[in-house]
């Protein structure tokens, strides 16, 4: 294969934007993940589309439009959860139905589907503009930066959130930060994969990386590592495959997913209690 | 010194009266067992302690008020009966106990409180310099030294209430509130984990309020006892309990009728 294609610019601008999406989105999907939130950036991204059919309904820039709606609707739901005691899986739903819910309606007043629409339901990462990976790499930096600063509060809110509360954490504006932090990586990342694949980036690498068995630092590292490398292939294979660059990335991920869980059967990866179960099976 | 006053504390949970009025007091250097069966509202005033429950009557904290005692609560170490975290967790135990570790912010707010009551906070574990450092003493302390890369989904319950006890051990805490830490564990591993205890209070000074059902365990190690089932039946010196065959026998019936209580 020759890769004179890295040469073209908007594969640079792809490739580029799309490391940085996969960095944050492994980040925040291993909290998210190890919170039993898998599915919230689903949820989030299906608010997002609610956003994204106002903005395109109004006349407003989509993507702002979606994170509003995005957020607005992440912190209702994180107050509703905790005031009326709604478990977390049925709070997603909530979130997730009431975001199509809005789309659906703001679709059908709007007179039917948009081209717009498409590139936001399943990614576009090579049609973005130079400004679009300054500002993706821009908005990244920010999420790393408060992830890397908030990191041992947060994974101490993960591992046990009544202890993070004794110990002096105030763990209810922490929830609020990630739940931000949250859909601000859900808004961004959608231009890479789309509404449709968003949680693949989030769950993917980070329930094969934890498969390893290894501690926490070990674990990011990996995961961060496997998700930026499915990216960059997929970004590449799919250019020459001529197939669409998420679908690729994602099917990456999964094969990723499958061929550790077969070392994992074979015991190529060592006996290690902890490696045995998937988090959804715990 | 007081470390730690209750006064005509009660609290209602979930529209019942979980604690009635409960009084007592602990003192520097205490082994305080508290003993009642399931359901008499300990975890439930131990939450109140550590600021997680309302409740009426008075907590006091070295002498101050619940007010102004906030900056202290991080200095309290609690290991709860069960911590439910997720099994395949990617956290090692040296990762879990240095969650334990207190920003020094926080840490000279409440040493400012200590200081200005006159208690002599007893750093062992915070003297030591880098943090992995501070992780490694105290998993020593607790013998688990040999155990601190592995994985925490892979440790037994009673390997695991042992690393619970250092990640509350490494701040230096001023009082540690144990709820009934090793239920549900073998004897030997319980036998390892009294041995830990009896060390940080004997060796390390450390004031222990601790929950159990293990009568036996209480009354080797404990110096005073409090018996409660909402109401506090009891509280003083570990032999006037012991020698009371009228108060042990009113716990064991009121165990009994819990335990079957519970099994129907």
């Amino acid at each position: 294969m020759n890769l004179e294609i890295l040469g073209y610019s908007f594969i640079q601008k792809g490739l580029i934007a799309g490391a940085a999406i996969s960095i944050i989105c492994s980040l925040m999907g291993m909290f998210l993940v190890l919170r039993r939130y898998s599915l919230f950036g689903d949820a989030l991204s299906h608010m997002a589309f609610g956003g994204i059919s106002l903005g395109l309904f109004t006349g407003i820039y989509p993507l702002w439009t979606a994170f509003a709606v995005s957020v607005l609707g992440a912190l209702g739901i994180t107050k509703l959860r905790k005031s009326a005691k709604i478990s977390g899986d049925a709070a997603i739903a909530v979130l997730l139905v009431s975001g199509l819910g809005i789309g659906v309606l703001l679709i059908s007043a709007s007179g039917g589907f948009k081209v717009d629409l498409f590139s936001f339901l399943f990614g576009s990462i090579l049609l973005i503009s130079t400004e679009d990976m300054l500002l993706i790499l821009g908005i990244s930096s920010g999420v790393v930066a408060t992830l890397v600063a908030l990191r041992k509060q947060l994974l101490h809110l993960t591992f046990d959130e009544e202890q993070a509360q004794v110990s002096g954490i105030n763990t209810d504006r922490l929830n609020y930060v990630f739940v931000v932090l949250a859909s601000v990586t859900v808004i961004t990342s959608m231009r890479l994969v789309g509404i449709l694949l968003i949680s693949a980036l989030i769950v993917l690498p980070n329930i094969t990386a934890i498969m390893f068995g290894k501690g926490f630092k070990k674990t990011v590292a990996l995961s961060v590592s496997m998700s930026v490398s499915s990216v960059v292939s997929g970004i590449i294979l799919s250019y020459y495959l001529d197939l669409a660059p998420s679908g690729v990335i994602v099917m990456i991920s999964v094969s990723m997913l499958v061929g550790t869980l077969l070392l994992k059967h074979v015991n190529v990866l060592g006996k290690s209690k902890s490696i045995q179960k998937l988090p959804s099976e715990a | 010194m007081n470390v730690l006053e209750v006064s005509d504390v009660s609290i209602k949970y979930n529209g019942h009266l979980a604690v009635d009025k409960i009084n007592f007091d602990v003192k520097e250097g205490d082994l305080l067992g508290i003993v009642g069966p399931n359901g008499a509202g300990k975890t439930t005033l131990f939450k109140a302690i550590i600021g997680l429950q309302n409740h009426s009557g008075k907590i006091k904290l070295f002498g101050y008020d619940e007010a102004d005692y906030q900056p202290l609560l991080p200095l309290i170490g609690y290991v709860s009966q069960k911590v439910s975290f997720e099994p395949n967790f990617p956290a090692t135990v040296s990762e879990v106990v240095s969650m334990g570790l207190i920003p020094e912010k926080k840490l000279r707010k409440g040493a400012v409180l200590l200081k200005n009551c006159g208690y002599s906070w007893n750093l062992l574990y915070q003297k030591v310099g880098k943090d992995s450092d501070k992780v490694l003493e105290c998993l020593k302390t607790a013998g688990l030294e040999s155990l601190k890369d592995r994985r925490i989904g892979d440790l037994s319950g009673g390997e695991l209430q042992r690393v619970f006890i250092a990640k509350a051990l490494v701040k230096d805490p001023v009082l540690l509130i144990l709820d009934e830490p090793v239920t549900g564990v073998d004897a030997d591993a319980q036998n390892k984990f009294y041995n830990v205890l009896k060390k940080i209070n004997t060796e390390n000074k450390i004031t222990i309020v601790w929950s159990s059902h293990d009568l036996e365990a209480i009354s080797k190690l404990a110096n005073r006892v409090a018996c409660m089932n909402r109401k506090l039946f009891f509280h003083g010196e570990k032999e006037e309990f012991f020698s009371n065959k009228e108060l042990l026998k009113t716990y064991a019936e009121s165990a009994m009728q819990m335990h079957m209580h519970d099994h129907n």
